[in-house]
């Protein structure tokens, strides 16, 4: 390599799940870095820049593998990116607790041929597990740049952008060790290497692409058979269809070689102490301990949130909505009606409203950060496997959905960590009958309103809302899954500590995307709403808005419902908590929550009522989550599905309430 | 491993691979093959599930998803994948 000037370099950081690689990016980069979308796929891309002796280095999170075969867009998007964007240096983080399987991925890489350094994270964690590293020795044996890091104290990071920069910059001495592979396949590989040579693209390495045809890689073998002539190709399939073991053999060189690089390097005890990690799981996977763990910890989780954001809430949406709605008014003070109504009820009321919810996300988003960070996320997902198994789906499908009841926005989004893209679409799509922190506030407000026992009545139909997603999940599976089996296969990871630093991050990631939507789709919306409760006329009661719930009576009179709660429930489209405030306008032109509620219960039987959250609860996902399904779904085939769908079912759920509790006399 | 695991791990046909799901929990064995898809084959290869590696079980109940550490990692298993790795006892 020549000595080059440059003031910035290029670094794509790799590692396998679990090494700590977002905390080593999130400590290089902190909040320079800027999250989106892979082009054309629906996998995280994050990136940004930090700044070392004088120099800009531009480093690209890749996303977190265990390899780089085709077995998911993830590791299609890892190698493609290392191919085609030739970054300068690659950072391969692996965990120095499993150090054999994270150097599996850098097996993978240095067949890649591009410069790598590795960060040898976790250090402290092996010690604990009485592994001693010498990483001198590993450094030698590998011809690459090992690093030793502890990447939660912040250890080791400067250093490693050091060796990035000697790669990169000073065209320091680098010659890695290639791995190698078994002697009865090295004659095979050669064989498809001479015949396929001369028709690989030029970017991609031709042993590379020999070595992943050998290994039966789908993308691959569709990237060259249109290449090569046609007695070339029947050539490479017999020889492949001698080789059936492959990529199973193939794997296995690549470990022997790593066991042959780790040997001198590594001292490992004979017999491993009985860790933290083996003391907690007794517990946190046992069937039954286990299911009370986590359903001690969901309470504790939702006692926590309620009892710390609605009061915040209020809080909010009194001084924050209202002190801007007071704002606006004395500014505009002068300017016609319409255009204070459009800024008070129409941005800030929709807007303002959505974003009270800031702080129950907030405390929910915490804590739910925390559980993932300390590794207990992975031991909720296997208890719940058993009971995902029953709507066709496994235990990774159960983190997405937990996080559905702070918000459905980034259940949707969330459902990214199901690998199979028909159980990520299920996933998806019984995501909004989880109940979201806006449909629990709405019952908060409602329930003691008309029953005496409103905790019995909100427990109750949290519970209908849960049963209803798993028969939706079972009928669904029938269509969409058509009975496929998922894999499931899961990493537990060890325990360790919460790191704050990354849980911040983690939490302010979710939460802007939430603001973000906030601004852009639920305003849009919001305005349109305004404008259908506005025109003509200037009221609600002679607005679009009302002839359209006057056009909905019918079906709401069936359960005792007249058109204002159907309005009600059709706002709660925006958002869902605009139920209320919707009810509070056209119950009660004052602004007391008394007179709402006398008005309430003279027009709303019981019966009704309890139809009404019914519906309101199973009601279609609102304007955000939509937007997300479509956005995750790449198609409006989905989020019209959904709509549609949880028409039909809370309609029905709406009219099966009214007419049983009619029956058992509640009147 | 105490006496009586081993007892009854010899007890398991002593050279013949027999399926992963049949492994209990607190017992050794080495991975013997992989059936199944390559998706599924390469998948549990990457993971370090290769032929000769050691495998030990920390839970299987008989039912439901299983528990095995295999280089140092631990992985919850469905049991229709452990069903496809084929081990050797010891």
């Amino acid at each position: 390599m020549t000595e080059q000037h440059r003031d910035s370099i290029r670094v794509a950081l790799a590692g396998q799940p679990n090494v700590g690689k977002s905390t080593v990016f999130n400590l290089l980069t902190g909040l320079s870095q800027h999250v989106g979308n892979w082009p054309g796929k629906t996998v995280e891309q994050k990136a940004g820049t930090c700044e070392f002796d004088s120099l800009t280095f531009d480093v690209v999170d890749l996303p977190g593998t265990y390899s780089l075969s085709a077995n998911s867009p993830e590791e299609l998007i890892a190698r493609e990116y290392i191919i085609r964007e030739k970054p300068d240096v690659v950072v391969a983080i692996v965990n120095a607790a499993t150090l054999e399987r994270s150097l599996y991925l850098v097996a993978e890489l240095l067949a890649l041929g591009v410069p790598l350094v590795i960060g040898l994270n976790m250090i402290d964690v092996a010690e604990q597990q009485g592994l001693t590293i010498e990483t001198h020795v590993l450094e030698a044996a590998l011809g690459v740049p090992v690093v030793p890091m502890v990447a939660t104290k912040g250890l080791g990071l400067r250093e490693l952008l050091a060796r990035v920069q000697d790669i990169a910059c000073d065209g320091a001495e680098y010659q890695p060790n290639e791995p190698d592979i078994r002697a009865d396949h090295k004659q095979v590989l050669q064989l498809i290497e001479n015949l396929i040579g001369s028709y690989v693209p030029e970017e991609y390495p031709a042993t590379w692409v020999a070595l992943k045809i050998l290994e039966g890689d789908e993308q691959i073998t569709r990237l060259m058979r249109p290449r090569l002539p046609e007695g070339t190709w029947k050539e490479v399939a017999d020889i492949i269809g001698q080789h059936e073991d492959a990529c199973v053999a193939v794997a296995s060189g690549r470990y022997s070689w790593i066991a042959r690089m780790v040997r001198a390097a590594v001292v490992r005890p004979k017999i491993g102490p009985i860790t933290l990690t083996d003391r907690l799981d007794r517990w946190a996977t046992h069937p039954l301990w286990g299911l009370v763990i986590l359903v001690a910890i969901l309470a504790v989780t939702f006692a926590l949130t309620y009892a710390l954001g609605s009061p915040l809430q209020e809080l909010l949406d009194r001084h924050i909505v209202g002190g801007l709605a007071s704002l606006a008014t004395s500014i505009l003070g002068s300017a016609p009606a319409w255009l204070l109504s459009l800024v008070v009820d129409g941005a800030i009321h929709g807007v303002g409203t959505v974003l009270t919810f800031f702080p129950i996300l907030l405390i929910f988003f915490a804590v739910l950060g925390i559980l993932e960070d300390v590794g207990y996320m992975a031991r909720a997902a296997y208890v719940m496997d058993r009971f995902m198994h029953l709507m066709g789906l496994h235990g990774k499908s159960f983190l997405p959905l937990f996080l559905g009841f702070g918000c459905n926005v980034p259940a949707v989004m969330g459902s990214r960590v199901v690998e199979s893209p028909r159980a990520r679409l299920l996933t998806i799509l019984v995501a909004p009958l989880v109940p979201c922190t806006a449909r629990m506030a709405v019952i908060a407000f409602l329930a003691p309103v008309f029953f005496r026992t409103p905790t019995l009545i909100s427990w109750g139909l949290l519970t209908l809302n849960l049963s209803v997603l798993v028969l939706a999940g079972l009928l669904l599976n029938r269509v969409i899954l058509r009975g496929e089996r998922v894999a499931f296969i899961m990493e537990l990871p060890l325990y360790h500590l919460p790191n704050w630093h990354t849980i911040a991050i983690g939490i302010w990631q979710r939460l802007m995307s939430f603001v973000e939507k906030a601004g852009t789709i639920i305003l849009g919306v919001s305005l349109v709403i305004w404008g259908l409760s506005q025109f003509p006329g200037g009221t609600l009661e002679t607005s679009w808005m009302a002839s359209l719930g006057r056009r909905l009576q019918p079906i709401g009179s069936l359960m005792g419902l007249d058109w204002r709660m159907m309005v009600a429930l059709l706002s709660s489209f925006i958002a869902k908590e605009n139920a209320v405030a919707t009810l509070g306008v056209l119950f009660g032109q004052t602004e007391s929550e008394a007179s709402i509620a006398v008005a309430l219960r003279a027009a709303v039987t019981p019966s009704a009522a309890l139809a009404f959250l019914v519906m309101q609860m199973l009601f279609i996902p609102c304007v955000a989550t939509v937007s997300a399904i479509k956005q995750e779904t790449a198609s409006w085939r989905w989020p019209a599905f959904a709509v549609l769908f949880l028409l039909v079912v809370s309609l029905v759920g709406g009219l099966a309430t009214y007419r049983l509790a009619a029956l058992f006399g509640l009147g | 491993m105490d006496k009586h695991n081993q007892d009854t791990t010899s007890s398991l046909s002593a050279n013949h691979a027999f399926s992963l799901v049949e492994l209990k929990s607190g017992q050794t064995a080495t991975i013997h093959s992989l059936r199944g898809g390559t998706g599924l084959r390469s998948r549990l290869a990457a993971l370090g599930f290769t032929p000769g590696t050691g495998i030990r079980m920390l839970q299987n109940r008989g039912h439901g998803p299983l528990i095995v550490t295999v280089r140092d990692t631990r992985i919850a298993l469905g049991r229709g994948e452990a069903y496809k790795v084929w081990v050797l006892s010891g």
